[in-house]
């Protein structure tokens, strides 16, 4: 077993609105990364997939807030610290993060390099401008980033190359860390492959030592990520290593999931998808027992109720799941489809 | 699944043409600046058929649906509607050729009219259709029953705004109106790519039945090519304004000839198959 990187124990997090509700969108996360691995995070819209970077990442600023729980990166325990003091100590060196929307994070009257520098200097003030081009230059070099690039204003480049150039900006520190949110889902096939190479080519470099990647895509979870773990409702329903998880899902809602997969090879014509019906629960009161019993279709009276447990199963129980039924008697159910 | 198999294996040669091009170009200039966007296409779309219309960014698809509905002119080359040329140089006229083809767009957000309930949404397809004078019972008859073909419930957004739907209530409302408007043709510009996986099983769905139901003409312009090979039944591949292979989607998914077809097929990351990244040149690009 490799060093853990990153380790979340049994994380709470909660949204407080403007009418002073309570939204528990992260409720009880735990997972570790190990050095050199990547975990992708799957889920629909609204399930938690993004709050959950943003609070492993320490950003809380409101409405996000910190319940309970730890962070560990690298053996040095985050949790519960400043905001402020996060972006400044740990940001960039210990952790890092794409957002989806990472295009456009770049502000239009800066050149490239200038951000490089702003990322350095909030680390190092006293950095030399001569050796942080050569740092940067270097570093796109690697990673097959033309240099002209650094000299450019962000509405010179296309979309995947400034998605491209904002992953070489966050990780130019090296961090331990790298989080990508959905980095890959506002570009067409081409740019999103090239996106994957880099990332995965900053992987085996070694200028980042682990991964959290977040998509509902999961056929790109399944090519990208080591393991994969689902959430629902602010909680994680299944985690196992990507082959499990595509080809063998146990909780009935990835299950569900795994049956929207489309991909353009001989079979997959002619299949019925598996939409899964209803809408996810509202999460200012998160039901009392198992939070898909409304959409599940194997639902027993008590799954309403009962609060539900992690189970762990599979070889050093490894594989974890949140259910109430047995896993040969899920396979039972899954086999009569 | 038996089911599904005939659903979508149809034989189009023989059926009446609804939408079809000939030498369909179109150029932007600015200044000196000359851009071919569409460049001398040719297409047939049968009635009933569900035609798909992949490429890049950039390759043209936009333009090319922009100039099938109309709203925007093509610099040369013929479009046929229902076998007659296309005519559309007055405003009734043009209202008149909507009637036969509708959209549905990519950002379901942008797509309404914030100030407009979804009540008045669908009552103006009613009135479109000339339902106006329908007693209002009726009206509410057929807006719960457009409502309950895409899996909703019209007694929950009566009276609601349509900002307070999610992303994918929302798309599938859209398609509640044109099951109400039942055009000719629909024109779905990547419906489904600002939803996530599980919504879009659900609205392809929506999209295969309303063709069963209605027998439209279904045109999906998608940049996925694992979507058009699950819902369509024939495929226009686009490369730099121009069609680079078309044909079933059988046929040229599982056995394409162009080289960009074969690209693009594997860009796709895929599940049975290793996704093969040395292919990418970083360097190479731009």
């Amino acid at each position: 077993m490799g060093k853990i990187m990153l380790e979340v124990r049994d994380l709470k997090t909660k949204y407080i609105t403007r009418f002073h509700e309570d939204v528990y969108s992260v409720d009880g996360v735990s997972f570790t990364i190990e050095e050199g691995k990547s975990l992708g995070v799957a889920g629909e819209s609204g399930c938690g997939k993004s709050t959950l970077a943003l609070s492993v990442l320490g950003y809380y600023f409101p409405p996000l807030h910190y319940r309970s729980g730890e962070i560990i990166i690298d053996g040095k325990n985050i949790s519960g610290m400043d905001p402020d003091t996060v972006r400044r100590t740990i940001l960039g060196t210990e952790i890092a993060y794409i957002p989806q929307a990472a295009m456009n994070a770049l502000n239009p009257t800066m050149k490239i390099i200038r951000f490089i520098e702003d990322v350095i200097h909030v680390h190092d003030p006293k950095a030399e401008k001569a050796a942080i081009r050569e740092q940067a230059e270097a570093r796109f070099a690697e990673l097959g980033l033309p240099r002209e690039v650094l000299d450019k204003h962000a509405v010179e480049l296309s979309g995947g190359m400034k998605q491209r150039t904002v992953i070489a900006i966050s990780t130019i520190l090296s961090p331990k860390v790298l989080i990508a949110d959905e980095p890959s889902s506002a570009l067409d096939v081409t740019s999103q492959k090239m996106v994957i190479k880099m990332m995965r080519e900053l992987m085996e470099k070694g200028y980042i030592k682990s991964m959290m990647f977040i998509t509902h895509e999961l056929p790109l979870l399944y090519n990208v990520t080591d393991d994969i773990m689902v959430m629902y409702a602010g909680q994680i329903v299944e985690k196992g290593s990507a082959k499990e998880m595509v080809f063998d899902p146990t909780h009935p809602y990835s299950h569900g999931l795994m049956g929207s997969i489309l991909v353009p090879e001989e079979g997959t014509r002619g299949t019925t998808l598996t939409a899964i019906p209803g809408t996810p629960p509202n999460l200012k009161k998160p039901p009392q027992g198992c939070r898909f019993a409304e959409r599940c279709k194997y639902a027993k009276p008590e799954c309403r109720y009962t609060g539900i447990p992690e189970r762990f199963f599979g070889e050093n129980g490894t594989r974890m799941y949140r259910c109430l039924m047995g896993v040969d008697e899920l396979k039972e159910v899954y086999s009569h489809e | 699944m038996s089911e599904a198999k005939t659903r979508i294996n149809k034989d189009f040669t023989n059926a009446p043409m609804c939408l079809s091009g000939r030498g369909v170009t179109r150029v932007f200039t600015a200044g000196r600046t000359r851009t071919v966007a569409v460049d001398h296409v040719d297409f047939d779309f049968h009635v009933g058929e569900f035609v798909s219309i992949v490429g890049e960014s950039g390759s043209g698809k936009t333009t090319l649906s922009k100039m099938l509905l109309g709203l925007l002119e093509a610099t040369e080359g013929e479009i046929q509607f229902m076998g007659k040329p296309r005519d559309i140089s007055t405003g009734a006229k043009k209202r008149e050729y909507w009637k036969g083809i509708q959209a549905i767009f990519q950002d379901p957000f942008s797509s309404y009219n914030v100030f407009h309930k979804i009540d008045s949404v669908l009552l103006d397809c009613i009135n479109m259709r000339g339902g106006k004078n329908l007693p209002k019972d009726k009206k509410i008859e057929m807006m719960t029953e457009a409502c309950s073909f895409v899996n909703l419930k019209f007694a929950e957004l009566t009276n609601k705004y349509p900002f307070e739907l999610s992303g994918g209530q929302m798309q599938r409302l859209m398609i509640a109106r044109i099951f109400l408007l039942k055009p000719k043709i629909l024109l779905a510009d990547e419906p489904t790519s600002m939803v996530d996986a599980c919504s879009r099983a659900t609205i392809l769905d929506m999209l295969l039945d309303l063709r069963d139901e209605t027998g439209m003409t279904i045109i999906f312009i998608t940049h996925d090519i694992g979507l058009a090979y699950y819902i369509s039944d024939t495929v226009y591949i686009m490369e730099h304004g121009k069609f680079v292979e078309f044909g079933k989607a059988d046929e040229v998914i599982i056995n394409p000839q162009a080289a960009y077809t074969k690209r693009l097929i594997s860009d796709v990351p895929k599940i049975h198959e290793e996704w093969d990244l040395s292919t990418v040149d970083l360097k190479a690009a731009e």
